[in-house]
């Protein structure tokens, strides 16, 4: 989230698409209620179903699965065409005035530069022209026919409302009551604000679905204010800060990326990153990457990280591909070129599409090792379940070894909430039996390995002997330790660059945060963005001052919330090019003609003048991108894409079949049903429910009693055409699998209307397996479909197609 | 009736009449909620509270639990009750269907109490002590590293990676478990690392 959950209680209106809070994140949707209640704000839900975010709002709009881009962009150029744009945000804050390279092209559903052997972009006609002085040409005017303004509204002129309504499905009077609504908020006093999930990362075009409202955004100056922002509702507890601390294939901690194998050293590495300002007075802070860069490379390697080794470079893995990703694991594994993996609290014969392809990729393993507090069904691949789980364990010789852990109330430590919340919790009970905290678990297990090295040598043992592990107890290191080591620690004193004669930190003391942070080695950080969460004023995530100055919902003495515990991110946004709040009545920070400061702390230097620094510090631009140069795989610019598996053929670029930039692995392709297939005629989708929480809370009597078995959910029309009947049994299937469930009848799915075409949309609801206390079942994943978003591979779980027929009765 | 009248005194008195009847019937009105809060420091009185938030979504909201002993004394702990946390400022007390359940996730018949391996082949778990799992993992991973570790490419960069086994990590762990997580699989040289926020 850009903003917090507290804060929405600011907005004038909501857009729910892409998620559906009241089900899924019911503790946080209170506050869209307060909103409405108190400020009268008005809540838009646009889904396929009427889900119960739907049955409280104000307008409902159905849309067809997989089709957000074209109602997002419909929306732009409503705006565009009804001068519906806060034009002084819009020409200061992003990059409509900046002048694009002659060579970029888009027509017929395609970027310029595409390989359609590589299903890739040559991306180097995607960018800015660059003047004579080294900064991107700009036109303030916004008269040049090239400026990102000008290419936009030639962008997205096709996304008319009769154009939404023949791909989305969504009734073209009920778009446009949508879009007139959203309109509103180009308002420089009023915010809108937009809620969305997994709705919307789970497709072959997940970012872009992200993008396309981010744009939608700035268009409207809904960006840095409160009650504004692009607020990620987020699916777990910690998958902001498993993310933060760079738990991926091609990450470090902070949103650094891990070396690829073409950068051979140092110097090679830092070339490419470290942006030069594109324009003239420009923060862009990531010039300070090589600052946060080294001090994480201290937190590794400690002394064995010198100047003279490019603080142990070679230490680190180098990529030869984007990324190992989920399903490329799977991918490989399945190739029979894995030998091991580890499942540490995520259950993937659940959560990973395609289980065929899942079970049969597990069963190539030598070894899995599961740590979790709860019996997962990916621990018990190997055990046979009737058709739940349906293998042969003579035939599977992989060894499992299951281990369990502590759960949240056996804990420690910190998460973070979806508004950026560092939080600290305390284990308040015993763990059961012999489980374990992971961070003995994984202290154990580097002890192991350690010592096995130290005696026997092997493959590179350097970064594994040479390790930073400074705790107390090395087979059991505490969170506080932990956490101060995240923060960051002087090595060697360390002062301000601008006056060598105050002392930022003494050597050993924790920093203050990540301006303290410094490029020769005197500094460690495990996470450059989390500084200041636990410094010399103590751990600061267990802040508890419910204090609000003037109930603005910042909070700002509670927790921590990154980065510099700021609440909401990019707030200079709010204020306008004399440092003015664009509405007195939301003020966030303000310029007093020497500093900024206000409700929140500074998104800037707070010295850094209004008129001349741009609000998007991150951004070698200062602005925002409606255009995003070569950074998205898939386009500059979002474009209507079908699902790989859609009812009907892409209406504005026929030939082309999902995500042209999407990756397919060789075999997958083929599993996928045809565009407007006979044999899987219906739009299914996957969803979850207000009683159950993924594949945990099947274990909790309570909520398996309230939502005790498999269904799958289709519309009255349907069920008559195919003569199933309320409760009935049904069989679903895909070109990869089969389930059998119960058959909910609702009036919450209805059909729509897509090209000309009636499109039935089949309902499949993730929760049940085959261990915990509800009855078992099958869930969407024997279904979906083995493919991801072009730019971070998250599964397309969202949109894929199925048939579906009446049966018998039980089968188990 | 007598609003201040103790909790004990309140259950001997409707115990002994009406049971199962609510406040209201009795006739406390508009006292209900001040007489709730007024025995409410009985009703856990011999528990200790520790704070923490919920393990579910991204809202985070803010619970108590309750417990039978005090880890911080050293004493076993047997959490005995999970209730939402007034002073959060997100919930405020509140908890969804989902959270209002979470002891029966702590106390769940199906939370794993004992290191467990499935041999090769075989339909079953057995028991199998820590040191014996931990000792025999470190084997199969520095084996398998041995044998397939990449530390140089074809074109002889040096790129000291693992890509033969792989970690996925959780989504509701600490940030302090996934740093030292993170530690221990990226100085193995591994690539194959993902955690839950890409599906």
């Amino acid at each position: 989230m850009t903003n917090s959950w507290t804060d929405i209680k600011n907005t004038d209106l909501v857009v729910i698409m892409g998620g559906n809070a009241a089900e899924a994140h019911p503790c946080g949707f209170k506050w869209v209620t307060e909103a409405k209640a108190n400020r009268g704000a008005k809540l838009i839900v646009v889904d396929p179903r009427f889900t119960r975010s739907a049955s409280v709002s104000d307008v409902y709009a159905p849309i067809r699965q997989g089709t957000d881009i074209a109602f997002l962009l419909g929306l732009i150029n409503y705006c565009i065409q009804n001068d519906k744009v806060q034009w002084d945000y819009l020409k200061a804050f992003t990059n409509a005035t900046y002048v694009v390279k002659e060579g970029f092209t888009y027509q017929d559903g395609l970027f310029s530069g595409y390989n359609e052997a590589k299903r890739d972009y040559d991306k180097s006609s995607w960018d800015y022209d660059i003047g004579p002085d080294g900064f991107a040409v700009v036109d303030a005017t916004l008269a040049n026919p090239r400026c990102v303004w000008n290419l936009l509204k030639k962008h997205v002129a096709v996304y008319t409302p009769k154009m939404v309504e023949r791909i989305c499905g969504t009734p073209k009077d009920r778009f446009l009551k949508v879009a007139a609504m959203v309109a509103e908020t180009s308002s420089p006093t009023k915010a809108m604000t937009s809620m969305y999930a997994l709705g919307w990362t789970q497709h072959s075009k997940g970012s872009q679905n992200i993008r396309a409202m981010a744009m939608l955004q700035l268009v409207l100056g809904n960006i840095g204010i409160r009650g504004g922002g692009m607020n990620a509702l987020r699916g777990h507890s910690n998958i902001q800060g498993l993310t933060d601390l760079g738990l991926m294939s091609n990450l470090l901690p902070g949103y650094l990326t891990l070396p690829t194998e073409k950068e051979v050293d140092l110097a090679a590495y830092m070339s490419t990153r470290g942006f030069k300002p594109l324009r003239p007075n420009q923060m862009s802070y990531w010039q300070n990457y090589r600052k946060f860069f080294v001090s994480f490379q201290k937190s590794m390697w400690g002394n064995a990280a010198t100047p003279e080794n490019g603080f142990a470079y070679d230490y680190l893995p180098k990529l030869d591909l984007p990324g190992y990703d989920l399903l490329r694991a799977f991918e490989l594994m399945h190739q029979g070129k894995m030998n091991g993996y580890f499942c540490q609290g995520f259950n993937p014969l659940q959560a990973a599409p395609n289980k065929k392809k899942v079970i049969e990729s597990l069963s190539k393993l030598k070894y899995l090792v599961i740590m979790d507090p709860l019996d997962t069904e990916t621990g018990r691949f190997w055990e046979n379940h009737g058709p739940y789980n349906d293998v042969d364990p003579s035939q599977i010789q992989t060894e499992v070894y299951q281990l369990p852990s502590t759960c949240f109330a056996e804990d420690d430590g910190s998460l973070v909430n979806s508004g950026r919340w560092l939080q600290w919790h305390w284990a308040g009970g015993t763990p059961p039996g012999e489980a374990k905290r992971d961070t003995w678990i994984m202290a154990q297990l580097y002890l192991r390995l350690k010592e096995l090295y130290t005696k026997e040598g092997g493959a590179f043992a350097d970064p594994i002997v040479k390790l930073n592990w400074p705790y107390a107890d090395p087979g059991d290191p505490k969170a506080e330790e932990l956490a101060q080591e995240i923060n960051g620690r002087a090595l060697a004193r360390v002062t301000d660059t601008a006056d060598p004669t105050k002392v930022l930190a003494e050597a050993g003391k924790l920093l203050p945060g990540f301006a303290a942070l410094r490029d020769d080695g005197s500094t460690s950080c495990g996470c450059w963005i989390y500084s200041g969460c636990f410094n010399e004023n103590g751990n600061n995530m267990a802040r508890r001052d419910t204090t609000d100055p003037d109930e603005t919902g910042a909070y700002s003495k509670w927790a921590f919330s990154w980065p510099a515990n700021r609440r909401i991110l990019y707030n200079r946004a709010s204020a306008d090019l004399t440092g003015k709040a664009w509405d007195p009545s939301r003020k966030v920070i303000e310029w007093d003609g020497t500093k900024w400061s206000g409700y929140d702390v500074p998104d800037i230097l707070p010295t850094a003048k209004p008129d001349q620094v741009g609000p998007f510090i991150m951004n070698p631009e200062g602005v925002s991108r409606l255009f995003t140069r070569g950074m998205m795989r898939d386009g500059p610019f979002p474009a209507h894409y079908e699902p790989f598996e859609s009812p009907i053929a892409n209406p504005i670029a026929p030939k082309v079949r999902g995500n042209p930039a999407a990756r397919v692995f060789e075999g997958d392709m083929a599993q996928f049903a045809e565009s407007a297939s006979q044999e899987f005629p219906y739009a299914a989708t996957s969803y979850r429910l207000t009683e159950h929480f993924h594949f945990w809370t099947k274990h909790v009597i309570t909520n398996a009693v309230m939502q005790p078995e498999f269904f799958v959910e289709i519309s009255e029309q349907l069920a008559a055409e195919k003569g199933i009947t309320k409760g009935g049994w049904v069989r679903v299937w895909s070109k990869r699998g089969s389930v059998v469930a119960k058959a909910m009848v609702t009036k919450r799915i209805r059909p729509l209307t897509c090209d000309g075409k009636t499109v039935h949309i089949v309902g499949i609801p993730l929760h049940w397996g085959f261990t915990g206390a509800a009855k078992k079942g099958f869930g969407p994943n024997m279904l979906t479909p083995f493919v991801g978003d072009a730019n971070i591979e998250t599964p397309e779980y969202k949109a894929f197609l199925v048939n579906i027929e009446p049966v018998a009765g039980p089968v188990a | 009736m007598n609003i201040n009248l103790s909790r004990r005194a309140f259950l001997q008195t409707a115990g002994a009449g009406v049971a199962g009847t609510s406040l209201g019937a009795l006739g406390f009105g508009d006292s209900e909620a001040a007489h709730a809060a007024a025995i409410r420091p009985f009703k856990l009185a011999n528990t200790t509270e520790t704070r923490n938030t919920c393990p579910y979504c991204s809202v985070a909201c803010g619970i108590i639990l309750y417990s039978k002993g005090d880890l911080r004394k050293g004493e076993p702990a047997d959490i005995t009750h999970i209730e939402g946390d007034t002073d959060h400022p997100t919930n405020r007390g509140t908890l969804c269907p989902k959270g209002s359940a979470l002891l029966g996730f702590v106390k769940s018949p199906t939370r794993l109490q004992h290191p467990m391996i499935r041999r090769p082949g075989s339909d079953k778990f057995e028991p199998i002590s820590w040191e014996d799992a931990l000792g025999r993992i470190a084997r199969l991973m520095k084996d398998d590293r041995d044998k397939n570790f990449v530390a140089m490419n074809n074109d002889g960069v040096t790129v000291n990676r693992w890509i033969t086994t792989g970690f996925l990590a959780a989504s509701a762990s600490t940030n302090e478990t996934a740093f030292a997580t993170y530690k221990v699989v990226r100085s193995a040289g591994m690539l194959v690392f993902d955690n839950q926020a890409r599906v």
